[in-house]
């Protein structure tokens, strides 16, 4: 899949590469886009945590995601919808810099958390992602025991000095993650023998142990039943008294569920931002309007 | 579509015989050549252990052994020195005589005296030197016989053949019959092929010198080829970026794993006896060479076991803000480490079996003395086992066995500790 690099070539070839993905939008009416594009709806935040200022991101030659403007806002949901290879995950593994694993990615514009540039030189990567953690799409429990499992990040950044400290925060945060009464006598078992609802429950309650900011989610419940599902939106729904949370996701019931905020991205482009009761109920943009109804994607 | 499907049907019953024949000729073709190789390893350790277990026992004969004082200690002194200096041989050799007197002539004796082992008189020295009250009365013992001796008590060469073509000749075999009818020959436990280095004496050689040689020699191999070889591969593997020069050096880990194995030893002595110094059949030398060959080996193997724990676990690691060393030392090592250790058992099993660049620094040479560092001269089982089957002594034909069946052995007591140590490592993930 080529994208297109150079904006100005880009209204014709992402026409091309819409048609080519989905098929289906060959329906839709393109309209020419003008130089770089405006993100409709407004994506500031009241009270933002993070605040990405004209996000670029290149995988090599590919420009994976363009000029993204988007603050993640304290105590708040905001759900990343969009179709496949639409740059949404791209986006929230900027969030935490996950991105620098990959060699060929590179990344412009500034994203802060409390106004620092997390891509600044004073950053260090390991504090940025104790303070922003992650959940991903697919659990992925340490193979060590339930216990060890959410001890490890407290151990490792020394949150905790003594054992009944560190067992307080193990609990704690089980009990936070709404796992505490299910694995409350098995601490010892590994954390991969939990079913995979108890293991994507053991992630979250492992990231929150070392208490972040933010917690981004890469379609945490892709990989887990209804009702696994169910509880796992319970628990963001309480998380987000204490936690800003992001969530990318390709079901549009969860995100109009759980969030309080929706972004909608296309081709790497963030399309619109808005409350996610607007969205759904009056999207303002053709894409996004075609994506939420079914029509693509 | 009732037509198209009787169509297919017709199509698949004309294919369906041939494709069951196909299957069980397939199917036979594997278990013949399974059964091809259950038969010639079943033929193995037949000859093997055919061949071997008669090593477990010597000829040994019994005498009744005045300690003469006046041959062993004639001033009395009771000197350590004196006692350990003493012509036992002497001693062993007026026992046997004893019991011929008939033979008086010169060369008569010594053809006599030829039924005793060297080692008869060792047996005596050792006697006398740890009980030295024992100077001056009568033991009845059991003393070694010759190889010669001991290869017609086994059997192992016929007695009913012409005198021309015996190493033993007529008289020494009715000496021989003579001892066996008084019940003074008897086929006891060789301690000595457990306990001793090598000896051109096959009733007194063993192999424990070279099973020390090749445990000092593979304690230095896994001690420097499996911290460099993992070290190597997490490098390569977590923290490398990739470009030109790491493809370069991934082209040439590979080449050299194939690269024969006396050239690690042309290189060896070149570099580690020549330039550096080291003594010359040394285990630590012979563990260096073996290190080079085996380093490959296990680069290739830990970098597959890395490449084969899923990123997910890395991610995890990283998303909860481990650095990368405690990603890899938490996490990835503990999984990758089985994997690991199948490598690094490759490696180590193909090194004790290495003769080939053992001989370019030394270790083909005859030692007698048990080494007892890695710096003292060694040899090698493999080396020793090459040895033995170069030697023309018949005695030493089951000795060779026996040496195989020592490093089959060492062989099995290493894997069993890789895979105890591997299923300690093991998890699931």
């Amino acid at each position: 899949m080529s994208l297109a690099v150079d904006r100005k070539s880009n209204d014709v070839s992402e026409v091309a590469t819409a048609a080519a993905a989905a098929p289906s939008a060959q329906a839709v009416q393109t309209k020419p886009a003008e130089e770089g594009y405006r993100t409709v709806g407004d994506f500031t935040s009241a009270n933002p945590v993070m605040q990405a200022r004209q996000v670029d991101v290149f995988y090599g030659e590919n420009h994976a995601i363009q000029s993204v403007n988007l603050d993640i806002g304290r105590n708040e949901v905001i759900a990343l919808i969009g179709p496949s290879g639409c740059g949404k995950s791209t986006f929230i593994r900027c969030l935490n810099r996950m991105n620098d694993t990959i060699e060929s990615a590179r990344i412009t514009g500034s994203i802060t958390l409390d106004s620092e540039n997390i891509y600044s030189r004073q950053m260090d990567v390991v504090m940025l992602r104790a303070r922003v953690g992650m959940v991903f799409q697919k659990p992925n429990p340490f193979p060590k025991s339930v216990y060890d499992n959410v001890a490890y990040g407290p151990r490792i950044h020394g949150l905790a000095r003594e054992r009944g400290a560190l067992d307080e925060m193990v609990q704690t945060s089980l009990e936070r993650a709404g796992l505490w009464t299910e694995v409350k006598d098995r601490l010892e078992e590994p954390g991969t023998g939990l079913s995979g609802g108890q293991q994507q429950r053991l992630c979250i309650a492992r990231t929150i142990a070392v208490n972040p900011d933010v917690i981004l989610m890469d379609e945490p419940c892709s990989a887990l039943d209804p009702i696994a599902t169910a509880r796992i939106e319970d628990l963001i729904d309480e998380l987000k008294q204490n936690y800003a949370i992001a969530i990318v996701t390709h079901s549009m019931q969860q995100a109009a569920r759980v969030s309080q905020r929706t972004a909608y991205f296309h081709l790497g482009k963030l399309i619109e931002v808005g409350d996610t009761d607007d969205i759904f109920t009056n999207p303002r943009h053709k894409l996004t309007e075609d994506y939420i109804t079914g029509r693509f994607g | 579509m009732s037509s198209g499907s009787t169509g297919v049907k017709e199509a698949v019953a004309r294919g369906i015989a041939r494709r069951y024949r196909n299957e069980r000729l397939f199917r036979g073709l594997g278990l013949f050549a399974l059964m091809i190789g259950l038969g010639f390893l079943a033929f193995f350790f037949y000859t093997l252990v055919g061949n071997s277990y008669t090593a477990l026992e010597q000829t040994r004969i019994r005498l009744d052994v005045e300690l003469k004082a006046a041959i062993i200690d004639p001033d009395a002194t009771r000197d350590p020195a004196t006692l350990r200096g003493a012509d036992y041989q002497r001693v062993a050799r007026e026992a046997l005589g004893a019991l011929f007197p008939e033979v008086t002539s010169r060369a008569e004796l010594r053809e006599l005296f030829a039924l005793l082992s060297p080692g008869a008189g060792l047996e005596l020295q050792r006697l006398v030197v740890n009980e030295p009250a024992v100077i001056g009365e009568t033991r009845t013992l059991w003393l070694l016989a010759d190889d010669d001796i001991d290869v017609l008590v086994k059997g192992h060469s016929p007695r009913d053949v012409p005198e021309s073509d015996r190493r033993v000749d007529d008289k020494q075999l009715g000496w021989l019959t003579a001892l066996e009818q008084q019940g003074r020959v008897d086929l006891q436990f060789n301690r000595y092929f457990f306990t001793r280095g090598d000896s051109r004496d096959p009733e007194l050689a063993g192999i424990w010198g070279a099973t020390v040689g090749s445990f000092f020699m593979l304690l230095v191999t896994l001690a420097l080829s499996f911290p460099l070889g993992v070290a190597t591969a997490i490098y390569l593997e977590e923290f490398a970026p990739r470009n030109r020069w790491t493809d370069l050096i991934e082209v040439n880990i590979n080449n050299l794993a194939a690269v024969p194995s006396i050239v690690f030893g042309l290189l060896g002595l070149a570099l580690f006896i020549n330039v550096f110094g080291l003594p010359r059949s040394a285990p630590l030398v012979g563990g260096l060479v073996l290190s080079l060959m085996t380093l490959p080996v296990i680069i290739i193997a830990a970098r597959a076991a890395l490449t084969a724990v899923p990123p997910s676990i890395r991610e995890a690691a990283l998303g909860l803000g481990a650095s990368k060393m405690q990603m890899v030392l938490h996490h990835v090592l503990p999984l990758a480490m089985p994997g690991m250790l199948t490598g690094t058992i490759i490696g180590m099993a193909r090194a004790l079996g290495e003769s080939a660049p053992l001989l370019m620094i030394g270790m083909v040479a005859f030692i007698v003395d048990v080494p007892d560092s890695p710096l003292s001269p060694a040899t090698a089982l493999p080396v020793q086992v090459y040895l033995w089957a170069d030697s023309p002594e018949r005695a030493f034909v089951e000795r060779t066995s026996a040496a195989i069946v020592v490093l089959l052995m060492f062989l099995l007591v290493m894997n069993a500790a890789a895979i105890l140590l591997r299923k300690r490592f093991e998890r699931r993930y």
